[in-house]
């Protein structure tokens, strides 16, 4: 557990960049802090492991006053990740994971084999042990860094903006990659970010600093989104609250219709049950797309990939009800795909029986 | 050379045939030219690394340092010889006077060359060494000179090869090394012109500033292997 108490940071300029914070964070739990530039987040996240040092209030790690305890001994309880990754360009990448232990004076062969478990951990091939940061790309080196910041096992991990500077899609992988490692190691994290989607996304509970450094609001994601506290959360946190809270409400187990299905590389067949789309998938039933018989001619080419509308997202058997209203909204035949963890086709939905699951749930007492 | 021999024994390219005559003497000076380039170098960096280290760590430091030894370069060679045994007690044609000389000048160059070479390390790798918990003498030695090296190595080779070119002007004060072969060409070029020993120096000083600028480069090689690695 992280705990701020009455944390204030005064330059001698006169700035407050961070006032008065009580925050704490938990043990085993993702605290994100969040808000506009100049509200003094990665300011609070560095007073944690004293890179920068708070000019009044104390910061508790446990129940040790972190003002007490001296900083490089601190800072290598604590792992450390940064936007760019930061690795050493003169380590190879097995070195770079190893860089805490060798500093706490482990075996050279143990710290190696520690790092070459963590490689594999955060996604690594080993063949990469020898090669150097200007080797990899971006997401890779932050997969680097995360390992590094893993490799003593640190009960508390400090993010700053570790994702920010790979594009969108690595960025969801990363994302996702991370809440799968998280969810096996437990760790204390603070990350901070000034994206609210990657907040809501990854935090157990979110802190929106305004600027000056004052908290706004302290709450789990799905809180944030139905009951922000004041005009400045709610702006803060953007468009489509409603749509995107339906993210934290489960669907339940979806009863779907069952769909008519072409097989990929099979003849085009001369019709469909329901009007003109028609559902493909391949050998295992995984969903490839929907096929539009009115553009194709009956029984004489077989269905080809190109011939495929992809823009249908899925809806997982069990997820949310935001995944199961936009699998309906997207789909060209406004019947929405149901999948099951496979990825194999249960069936289908449509947005107005999703709906009415979105009328039908437990609503929260609105304030 | 039967051929080279019989047009002058004055021509230029008599060189060779004058190293063989007085090859003891000249590998003599060459050897002293050799230490007298390379000691004053290695001396300077030990000193330059304090005083960059300095200029990085606190940067009012870094203009009037840069200052200081950018004026230190500007004094004429023969007039630092000159200068130095006074002020150093010593006597007005000590041995010593020549590598003191090369060192302030290694020195001047040196401190902006590790200055620099520690402002190449990025904000980033210094943050992150600092966070994961490096002691600054640590991340000094561990992070950013290992780092600096390329930048480093850069200014060790141009100070190797002024100071080749500075030794030779020692030698016309009567100092041991390849300058005197200089000073016996002027002597024998009375009243004709006589190139051989002139020639000789030139190209024994370019073939020592060329091993030395090699040597360099191979150092920091073998200290850089991550600057090789490319992306596959």
């Amino acid at each position: 557990m992280i705990r701020f108490d009455s944390v204030t940071k005064r330059y001698p300029d006169g700035t407050v960049a961070v006032d008065e914070l009580d925050l704490t964070a938990p043990s085993g739990k993702i605290t994100v802090l969040v808000g506009p530039s100049g509200c003094g987040k990665t300011t609070s996240l560095r007073m944690i492991n004293r890179m920068i040092e708070p000019t009044s209030g104390t910061i508790w790690l446990d129940d040790e006053d972190t003002a007490k305890i001296a900083t490089h001994e601190l800072r290598r309880k604590i792992g450390y990740v940064i936007q760019h990754a930061g690795l050493f360009p003169h380590r190879t990448i097995v070195d770079n994971i190893a860089t805490v232990p060798y500093l706490l004076g482990w075996d050279k062969k143990k710290a190696r084999s520690r790092s070459l478990e963590l490689m594999e951990r955060v996604g690594l091939p080993p063949h990469f042990a020898k090669r150097y940061p200007a080797q990899l790309s971006g997401g890779q080196q932050q997969r680097v860094g995360v390992a590094r910041a893993l490799a003593a096992d640190p009960p508390v991990m400090l993010m700053d903006e570790p994702f920010s500077a790979v594009d969108p899609v690595v960025r969801d992988q990363l994302q996702a990659e991370f809440l799968r490692l998280q969810e096996e190691i437990g760790k204390t994290i603070v990350f901070v970010t000034h994206d609210i989607d990657e907040a809501i996304k990854l935090g157990d509970q979110v802190a929106v600093l305004r600027v000056g450094g004052h908290l706004a609001q302290l709450a789990t994601p799905a809180e944030l989104l139905t009951r922000p506290v004041d005009a400045f959360v709610a702006g803060f946190v953007g468009r489509d609250r409603g749509y995107r809270a339906l993210g934290f409400s489960s669907a339940g187990t979806i009863s779907t219709h069952q769909e008519q299905t072409a097989a990929l590389g099979a003849p085009t067949p001369y019709g469909a049950e329901n009007g003109p789309w028609i559902l493909v998938v391949d050998e295992k039933q995984i969903p490839q797309g929907w096929l539009d018989l009115d553009g194709v001619k009956p029984g004489e080419n077989v269905i080809t990939d190109g011939m495929l509308y992809r823009g249908g997202t899925l809806a997982t058997q069990g997820g949310t009800l935001r995944a199961a209203l936009d699998a309906a909204l997207s789909s060209p035949s406004g019947r929405g795909v149901v999948v099951d963890d496979a990825g194999a086709l249960l069936g289908s939905i449509t947005a107005s029986e999703v709906l009415a699951l979105i009328e039908g749930r437990e609503r929260e007492p609105q304030p | 050379m039967t051929v080279l021999a019989s047009s002058s024994s004055s021509s230029p390219l008599q060189f060779w045939g004058y190293f063989m005559d007085h090859r003891s003497e000249d590998l003599g000076w060459l050897w002293d030219h050799t230490w007298l380039s390379v000691l004053p170098v290695v001396i300077g960096l030990l000193i330059a690394l304090p005083l960059g280290w300095l200029a990085r760590r606190y940067r009012w430091v870094y203009p009037p340092m840069m200052s200081i030894t950018g004026l230190l370069y500007t004094i004429p060679s023969i007039a630092l010889f000159v200068l130095i045994p006074p002020i150093f007690g010593l006597g007005a044609l000590d041995p010593k006077q020549v590598p003191i000389a090369l060192t302030i000048y290694s020195v001047a160059l040196l401190v902006r060359v590790v200055a620099d070479g520690l402002a190449s390390v990025s904000d980033e790798t210094i943050q992150a060494a600092t966070a994961i918990g490096y002691k600054p003498v640590g991340r000094l030695f561990r992070v950013e000179l290992p780092i600096a090296v390329p930048v480093i190595t850069a200014g060790l080779r141009v100070a190797l090869v002024a100071n080749v070119s500075i030794v030779a002007v020692a030698g016309t004060i009567g100092m041991s090394n390849l300058g005197q072969l200089f000073t016996q060409g002027f002597q024998q070029s009375t009243p004709d012109a006589y190139y051989p020993p002139i020639v000789l120096g030139i190209v024994l000083c370019v073939l020592l500033a060329l091993v030395l600028d090699l040597s360099v480069q191979a150092l920091n090689r073998l200290l850089t292997p991550w600057r090789r690695a490319v992306r596959t």
